[in-house]
């Protein structure tokens, strides 16, 4: 049991690739919770996904004990936060279990969108922020500016900003001491009943589901029976403990502690993120408010390539979902591509590392289609339809109109690139909210329609802005607009799977981008194939790949059977990744790649 | 009857050196100043009598000379190898001996010890009729020592065949058409006429890849070339009987049917492929590469081979269609039934005439001039389930 007022929680949040896990390792590392010779980069990214692609997917939990000038010992509970937009849930979940954010600024870049994201998050938990400014080890690093712009567009004093630099090490003896003197202790009453709130919980083979706790009030102990105030469901506590960063087993969180239990719960469904943890007898009245749970966004269809491993795939769909509330799916047959599932994600770099993870963990190759957003149909009748899926849009006669959901978008770019990404938000139907400068930085407000973003926004924004710009967004709610479904016809026959639902303005522009694309991506036949794009009956847009015209080994004597042979047993293997359509082959990478714009 | 007597038998003796190597090409050769002709000489003498005693008794109907440059090969080396060749196996009346030969003038030198040796056809290597594209192609002949070979080649053998490539950078239709013509004119009665191939691992190819070949025919112009190329033989009576070979009726090189039928052919010499049929079983037969290391393990070991596959029934199928319908006379379906027991899809073979790429007559399966073209792709709808 700690002493209250020698415990500090805090997350670290920034904007992706600032520096928090860096600065966590380091913060670790200075320490001595970690021996230096186990020390590795980024050590709290321990999915194989984060380490290869060098960022944060979940949040990670770290306690640190450590000795500060005062000659006390503080218990110090950090949590290491994602900075992708699409893991913005987790940010603002992990907030709400401690009272205070280091605001990790990289001193070479400023303030980006999801700096500013997470301030808001911030403040809206109420906490104490103690800005960060990282990587002053870089030549471009310009502290006393990136301070004035904290200033001016978060409106936050950065008087106090400490200067630090992750990959030395240089500025994190400060760190700590502010963590300690700016950052409030945390309050809570150690007689009073048990009311811890339920951060988190994943599932680990070894020990079973596995439940991330912050007790606000009374003590929590191993072998308590303990209630979960949503359902009611009791469960006997098997053991307790913190993470250092590896499990260390303990005997009791008191208020205002981090840790974990476990509790032979059998799946993470049987517990919510947000709920209340009370004793079984004698809880407390009142629970916590709650977190609003996270909603899956994009949706788009996961198809084995191969027919025969559609039950390997639902095997590792459902285990992957076993960790990740924020992904849903259902099964769903397509004409063209057979059995597989509609699945729902955050965002598409959630979409893309669940694939990932399909493909590398479980080895099942996929056909990924085209994402899409969900819909809400309004009928005739009076009811409304979620369409999570073009393919299953009803008969027109039926319908009275559609509503599409719409997001507030914060851009942050350098003046000299601002004039194109208004043109990209323009054209993707955007209507400006705001427009202010700091600096030599533009910050825009955006509406816009979320399903001209959930694709390839990012890419092309990144692309004309060549990286300089930062972007976050929040769902705003729905609007109607005059929405249609096109249809994409190869050689005659609709196929299905590349169904879009797009704005009727933008139709003909959409429909002549997307058959063009299809054209470079289907191989050539041996005959002739129009590609066309379709609004109900109507052709919008036509293209035709032409026959292919020659294919043949010029020269073939004796000794180039074998080679030939080779060659076309490769062939014959590239053939079968591809999915038929009547007499028409198409590869499986065109699913997802002829909706890219490259406008 | 063994299926390998449809196409009957033939015999491979690869030479592997050449005086240079030539930029677009990836055939076994090799530049060496000192060759021991009486070393090379007994290997090859040892590879036959290996050969033979394992494939036993039979007609041969072919023995070829391939390279590299085989016009490098002393005049009484390759009458030693016809000759012992021809102590194991019988020929056939229609018996050819072709030799390759690089149209230079020492070379031209040679050809009347060659006639003199067994030799029974010359095919040379010209690649183009003019001096700039000679050079391009990095070849040691000009035009006009080339002609001067093809008038020797003709007084001393009954059969001159030669070779061009066409599809070269910055050929125009027109220019191709002028120099064929040309060709057309020798009166000849055998002509093999290549597209450029870029070849990797060839300086050809490395120049391609680093995008640094320019001037090559789009897919487009290069199809062209090949229906100007078949509407020009056709008129001179030189039509093709393979995809990129062209005779006066009767006058096929015997060696190259003996491939295309799905034969059997011995290979010896480093490099060389072959595929025998041994006690019913047909076995795919390969050799070191290395000039220098298959005569070391021809005089260590007697045995030049590398490793040995034995070709499966429905491989035999495959490899025999792949071949069968690079030839105007197609492929018999009930040979193909016979190895590969089972049938191509008749919905296949319907869909693909339908299309105007294939020419079911009976049991014969051809592949139109059209269909010829873009053979890879037929040969991989009708092998797909094979
Ligand atoms: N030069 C320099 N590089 C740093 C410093 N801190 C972090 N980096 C580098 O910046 C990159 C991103 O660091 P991370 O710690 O993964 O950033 P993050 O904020 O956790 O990123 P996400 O979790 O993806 O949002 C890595 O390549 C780090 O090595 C620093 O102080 N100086
Ligand atoms: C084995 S080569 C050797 C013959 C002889 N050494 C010569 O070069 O004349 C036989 C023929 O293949 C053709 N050839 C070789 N490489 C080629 C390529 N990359 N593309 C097209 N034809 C090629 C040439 O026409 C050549 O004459
Ligand atoms: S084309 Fe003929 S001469 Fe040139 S390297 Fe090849 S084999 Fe030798
Ligand atoms: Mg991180």
């Amino acid at each position: 049991m700690t002493d209250l007022a020698k415990i500090r929680n805090f997350s670290i949040v920034a904007h992706i690739d600032h520096g928090k896990s860096t600065l966590a390792d380091r913060l670790i590392q200075e320490t001595g919770t970690v021996e230096t010779r186990e020390m590795k980069e980024q050590l709290l990214d321990s999915m194989d996904i984060e380490r290869e692609r060098g960022i944060t997917i979940k949040a990670n939990t770290v306690r640190i004990d450590y000795l500060a000038d005062d000659g006390e010992q503080y218990v110090l509970n950090l949590i290491d936060t994602p900075g992708h937009v699409d893991f913005a849930y987790e940010v603002s979940r992990s907030m709400r279990a401690v009272e205070g954010s280091l605001l990790v600024v990289d001193s070479s870049q400023g303030v980006e969108a999801q700096t500013l994201a997470n301030v808001y998050h911030a403040i809206e938990a109420n906490h104490e922020i103690v800005p960060v400014l990282n990587k002053i080890d870089l030549p471009a690093s310009d502290c006393d500016r990136v301070a004035e712009q904290i200033e001016d567009v978060i409106g936050i004093d950065a008087t106090g900003a400490i200067q630090v630099s992750a990959k030395t090490g240089q500025g994190i003896h400060e760190t700590l001491e502010a963590i300690v003197k700016e950052l409030p202790a945390p309050e809570g009453n150690r007689d009073a009943p048990l009311k811890a709130m339920l951060v988190d919980s994943w599932y680990d083979a070894y020990l079973g589901v596995i439940v991330l706790v912050r007790v606000i009030d009374g003590v929590l102990r191993k072998g308590d029976r303990i209630k979960m105030m949503q359902n009611g469901s009791v469960h006997p506590v098997d053991r307790i403990g913190v993470f250092k960063p590896e499990m260390t087993m303990i005997d009791e969180l008191g208020p205002g502690e981090i840790g974990f239990l476990t509790a032979s719960i059998k799946q993470v469904r049987d517990t919510r993120v947000g709920d209340t943890i009370t004793h079984e007898k004698k809880g407390c009245a009142e629970p916590l408010p709650g977190f609003k749970p996270a909603q899956p966004v994009v949706f788009c269809g996961l198809f084995p390539v191969d027919n025969a491993e559609f039950e390997d795939l639902r095997d590792s769909i459902e285990k992957l979902a076993l960790n990740d509330a924020s992904f849903s799916y259902e099964m769903e047959t397509s004409a063209a591509l057979g059995f597989g599932f509609r699945c729902g994600f955050l965002g598409l770099l959630h979409l893309e590392v669940i694939r990932d993870r399909i493909e590398r963990e479980y080895n099942i190759e996929l056909i990924t289609t085209a994402p899409s957003v969900i819909y809400h149909v309004h009928m005739r009748d009076g009811t409304m339809l979620e369409l999570h899926n073009p393919a299953d849009m009803p008969d027109l006669t039926h319908v009275d109109h559609i509503e599409e959901p719409r997001i507030k978008a914060t851009i942050l770019v350098p003046d000299e690139y601002l004039g194109d990404v208004l043109k990209l938000c323009q054209d993707r139907r955007g209507i400006q909210l705001d427009l202010t400068y700091a600096g030599s930085r533009a910050m825009v407000v955006y509406d816009l329609p979320l399903n001209e973003v959930v694709f390839d926004f990012y890419d092309r924004l990144k692309s004309v802005t060549k990286g300089y710009a930062s972007f976050d967004y929040q769902l705003t709610g729905y609007r109607e607009d005059f929405l249609v479904k096109m249809t994409v016809l190869v050689n005659e026959d609709p196929v299905d799977a590349l169904s879009t639902m797009v704005h009727r303005d933008r139709a003909e522009q959409r429909g002549r981008a997307l058959v063009e694309k299809l054209k470079e991506l289907i191989p050539r036949h041996m005959f002739k194939i129009p590609i066309q794009a379709a609004i109900g009956g109507r052709v919008v847009a036509r293209e035709t790949l032409s026959a292919m015209r020659k294919d043949v080994t010029a020269k073939c004597y004796g000794g180039d059977v074998s080679r030939k042979k080779k060659l076309l047993e490769k062939q014959k293997a590239g053939k079968k990744k591809m999915r038929q359509f009547g007499k028409v082959e198409i590869p499986q990478q065109a699913f997802i790649n002829a909706l890219k714009m490259d406008d | 009857m063994e299926d390998w007597q449809n196409g009957g038998f033939g015999f491979y003796v690869h030479w592997p050196f050449c005086m240079a190597k030539c930029p677009y090409c990836d055939f076994n050769s090799h530049v060496s100043k000192e060759i021991d002709q009486k070393q090379w000489r007994s290997a090859y003498l040892s590879e036959i009598d290996r050969v033979a005693e394992e494939i036993g008794p039979r007609t041969l109907n072919t023995i070829y000379f391939g390279g590299g440059t085989p016009s490098l090969m002393d005049p009484d080396l390759v009458a030693a190898i016809i000759e012992r060749i021809r102590t194991h196996w019988p020929t056939a009346n229609d018996f050819e001996v072709t030799l390759e030969a690089n149209p230079t003038s020492i070379e031209a030198g040679r050809f009347q010890g060659y006639r003199d040796g067994g030799v029974s056809r010359i095919s040379m290597g010209y690649q183009a009729l003019n001096d700039e594209d000679l050079r391009r192609l990095g070849r040691m002949h000009t035009a006009k020592e080339g002609m001067e070979a093809f008038e020797i080649a003709k007084n001393a053998f009954d059969r001159v065949s030669f070779d061009l490539i066409y599809a070269r950078q910055d050929q125009t239709l027109d220019a191709w058409r002028d120099e064929l013509t040309r060709a057309l004119e020798l009166s000849i009665d055998h002509l093999s006429l290549y597209q450029l191939t870029i070849e990797q691992g060839t300086a050809f190819g490395d120049r391609y890849e680093r995008g640094k070949l320019r001037g090559l025919p789009s897919e487009d112009l290069a199809t062209d070339m090949f229906f100007v190329t078949q509407e020009l033989c056709d008129k001179a009576g030189m039509s093709a009987y393979e995809v990129s070979n062209h005779a006066k009726l009767g006058s096929e090189s015997r060696h190259n049917l003996v491939y295309w039928r799905y034969g059997d052919y011995a290979g010896i010499g480093p490099g060389a492929h072959g595929r025998i049929t041994v006690n019913g079983q047909k076995i795919a037969t390969e050799t070191l590469r290395q000039p220098e290391a298959w005569l070391q393990a021809v005089e260590k070991s007697s045995n030049g081979e590398t490793e040995r596959d034995i070709v499966s029934k429905a491989d035999q199928a495959s490899e025999m269609l792949m071949m069968g319908l690079r030839l105007s006379e197609g492929v018999s379906l009930e040979r193909f039934s016979a190895l590969s027991g089972s049938k191509i899809s008749s919905q296949t073979l319907e869909n693909l005439s339908e299309m105007g790429m294939l020419l079911l007559d009976g049991d014969r399966l051809r592949a139109t001039p059209q269909g010829r073209v873009i053979l890879n792709a037929l040969l991989r709808e009708l092998l797909v389930d094979i």
